[in-house]
């Protein structure tokens, strides 16, 4: 026994119970520099050795802050400035899309960061010759016992006070656990070569599988169904939903368009004409949006000024000038009923403007007739 | 290590009472000059009243069944007091009467010419309509009644008996009630909530009612149980690890109300359809944004930032200002849920809005008197009961 030096005493308790009572005793008697090691975590044993409260938690926290103020400013800077782009009709900063994201990436960073930090700055790990490594008293803690460590450098430390202590406490199996100064160290050996070494060889291995696996595999069947997948181009015809039918599909049956009435007076030109007022009055802005309406769904046909100049290139029959004595005639109404219904090959815009652009539209078509056929006080 | 119950029955003091009484008198003054002047604004805070006693009711019914199924050993000493605030139940049909008189000013698909004129709603009538609403309504509360009696009646016998197989019969009972209690309380926050804006519709609206439940009444058991026993009316050994469980489940559950919300308003706000989001444009105008911001701060922020810290879950002081804030939020939730359907331009706020919280916690105070007076406070004839009282985190 010879350059053997002390590092403690250890004891073996059966129950969870017997050890907390034992853990109470020993911090009452003013050891300070003790552990308990059990197979899994004790509730009450905090309190019972007088531990102070963890710093884990703040750890936790300040890990958890920085992964959510890091992903938003990132997304922030990605979206909205790095490469802003319009996703879904959203603004580029969508507040609302960012949410799940950084909860996410506050819950990852969170929780690695606090392992990470206990394991290395609270436990002081990897410490690879701890005296009590390779006792008889770690395998039984570490399997279905309750254990004791005094350490011999507590103040308080003589070998026969503290084995009597235990022995009053009814541990079992006391046992001395001595080491020698030479093969002990406290250092921690991230350098060893070995280790390194092996860093390296795994960062090569797992570099050169993900450069394989993307550059190469990906490329070879069967995994290269990505490339090869069925695919629906915007306006083509689909053989999925039937023949006749677009990837744009029209709204199934039954289905109720937000903010319209139905039209009460299908096929009946000369009742819309009678019955329908045009709700909106000839305001600056009224006008605008009708000409704004206006050049984009019937200038096409109607041309810029409604006299029938089509831009279609004979597709098409070019339609009557808008102008004429007959239309300048009709009420509101019935311009919005050949809007609403159609008329000869003229389709039914309905699906494409809400009842107050029609209106606005008819508004304009009453600004551009009034136009083309100027009467002498309109000139003042 | 506690081996014998000394429990010595107190009757609780006419404080209680009194308090109740004020509050309670004021509020129901507050509701009568309500509908005298406005008698639309009223039965809106009516529906605030209704819902907020459904929660407590429903509430309580629910962690008296979660504790039998899931065989929970710390909350058996709280048992009696959730038992005794789930006579609450009792109250909600009569905070529904006034409104069956006002069904026209509060829901829209109650008008049959404009429901007849409106295609959404004509293919809506087979269940919104006033007959199958009223029976909705009447089965629900008869539902809440039987099973306050299956619930609890057997723990009180049980206080002389010591019958042990009361437990087994009650646990049966909890496992029949949960499926009940998840359609009835579903079905509930639809025809009194949602159904308030016949047109919009949204999937997870039981569950986001769910979620606000469970914290207030959480935070009203947690309020009757530590003012209780730091009074003396329990016993000995109840104290900061029964606490903790108070705590973490309001922090728990203070998630899971954001975690509902936010799901809700992203589904809806990412999907961007007319037909739902009007719903939470409304909360946008005006002065609702305000309100809709504050709900983020007042039922999301303030309590988890609050109860965070792991000793703040078993802290008395802070677990007792959390309860009343949440029961606040509760409402906070309700008048923002409610109010906007009476008036979508700025947010409205007058003393009338104040009823509903003083004719609320006026009610529960004077039912939790008369109910508990001569009733023992713990359900002594409970075998689990002194495991319970030495539960230790």
């Amino acid at each position: 026994m010879e350059n053997k030096i002390i590092y403690g005493i250890t004891g073996i308790f059966e129950t969870p119970d017997e050890i907390i009572n034992a853990a109470k005793k020993i911090s009452e008697s003013g050891y300070t520099r003790y552990d308990i090691h059990s197979p899994y975590p004790l509730h009450g044993m905090p309190k019972a050795m007088k531990l102070k409260p963890s710093p884990l938690g703040y750890f936790a926290l300040v890990f958890g802050l920085t992964g959510a103020f890091a992903a938003f400013a990132m997304m922030t800077w990605m979206m909205g400035f790095d490469y802003p782009l319009i996703i879904s009709g959203k603004p580029f900063i969508p507040i609302p899309a960012f949410i799940p994201v950084t909860f996410e990436v506050t819950v990852l960073l969170a929780s690695v960061g606090t392992v990470l930090s206990m394991l290395f700055l609270l436990f002081k790990l990897p410490n690879n010759s701890h005296p009590l490594h390779d006792t008889d008293y770690m395998k039984q803690v570490s399997s279905n016992k309750f254990g004791v460590c005094i350490e011999a450098k507590d103040d308080l430390f003589d070998e026969q006070k503290v084995k009597d202590l235990l022995i009053q406490l009814g541990a079992k199996d006391i046992q001395v656990i001595t080491y020698d100064n030479e093969t002990l160290s406290f250092k921690v050996n991230i350098f060893e070569w070995k280790f390194v070494v092996f860093l390296i060889a795994s960062a090569l291995v797992v570099s050169a599988a993900t450069y394989a696996t993307l550059n190469k595999l990906m490329y070879v069947p069967p995994f290269d169904f990505m490339m090869e997948q069925h695919r629906i181009d915007a306006q083509a015809e689909s053989k999925f939903f039937g023949k006749g039918a677009f990837s744009m599909l029209t709204p199934p049956d039954g289905t109720v368009p937000r903010n319209s009435n139905q039209f009460k007076f299908a096929g009946n030109p000369e009742l819309a004409d009678a019955k329908l007022l045009n709700p909106l009055l000839p305001t600056e802005e009224n006008l605008r949006k009708g000409m704004q309406k206006y050049d984009i769904y019937c200038s096409p046909c109607h041309g810029y000024h409604g006299v029938g100049d089509a831009r279609l290139n004979g597709q098409f029959p070019n339609p009557p000038s808008l102008h004429s004595e007959k239309i300048r005639s009709w009420g509101d109404g019935h311009i919005f009923y050949v809007i609403t219904q159609g008329q000869n090959s003229m389709p039914s815009y309905s699906s494409q403007l809400t009842n107050e652009e029609k209106w606005q539209i008819v508004l304009y078509v009453r600004a551009l007739q009034r136009a083309m056929n100027a009467k002498e006080e309109d000139m003042k | 290590m506690i081996t014998q119950i000394n429990y010595e029955h107190k009757t609780l003091p006419t404080k209680i009472l009194n308090i109740g009484l004020v509050l309670f008198s004021v509020g129901l003054l507050l509701a009568i000059l309500g509908y005298a002047i406005n008698a639309e604004r009223a039965s809106f805070n009516g529906v605030i009243a209704l819902m907020f006693m459904m929660s407590i009711g429903l509430g309580s019914l629910f962690l008296i069944a979660l504790e039998y199924l899931v065989g929970a050993d710390w909350s058996v000493p709280f048992r009696r007091i959730i038992e005794i605030l789930a006579v609450v139940v009792f109250a909600v049909p009569i905070f529904a009467l006034p409104l069956f008189a006002n069904l026209h000013s509060l829901f829209h698909w109650t008008h049959l010419e404009d429901v007849l004129k409106d295609p959404i709603l004509k293919n809506k009538m087979p269940y919104l309509n006033e007959q199958f609403f009223t029976i909705r309504s009447i089965a629900a509360f008869i539902l809440m009644f039987i099973f306050w009696w299956l619930l609890s009646a057997r723990s009180l016998k049980q206080d002389q008996a010591k019958n042990e197989n009361f437990r087994k019969t009650t646990t049966k009972y909890s496992a029949i009630f949960m499926p009940i209690f998840g359609i009835t309380l579903t079905f509930m926050a639809i025809d009194w909530l949602m159904s308030l804006e016949p047109h919009w519709f949204s999937t997870i609206f039981g569950v986001y009612y769910f979620a606000g439940t469970f914290s207030v009444v959480m935070a009203v058991v947690t309020l009757f149980s530590i003012y209780l026993n730091e009074n003396g009316y329990l016993v000995k050994g109840i104290g900061q690890d029964h606490y903790y469980n108070f705590g973490a489940l309001m922090f728990a559950f203070t998630n899971f109300w954001a975690y509902i919300a936010f799901s809700q308003f992203l589904l809806i706000w990412y999907a961007n359809i007319p037909e739902e989001t009007f719903w939470y444009l409304h909360r946008w105008e005006g002065s609702w944004a305000v309100i809709s911001i504050g709900m983020i701060i007042i039922h999301f922020i303030v309590p988890y930032a609050l109860l965070l810290p792991q000793p703040a879950k078993s802290d008395p002081k802070r677990l007792k200002f959390i309860s009343w804030w949440l029961i606040f939020a509760h409402f906070y939730d309700l008048y923002w849920l409610v109010m906007p359907i009476y008036d979508h331009h700025s947010a409205v706020f007058s003393w009338m809005e104040l009823y509903p919280i003083l004719l609320c916690i006026g009610a529960i105070l004077i039912l939790f008197y008369f109910f508990a007076k001569n009733k023992n406070l713990l359900p002594l004839g409970d075998p689990k009961l002194l495991k319970a009282i030495n539960f230790h985190l």
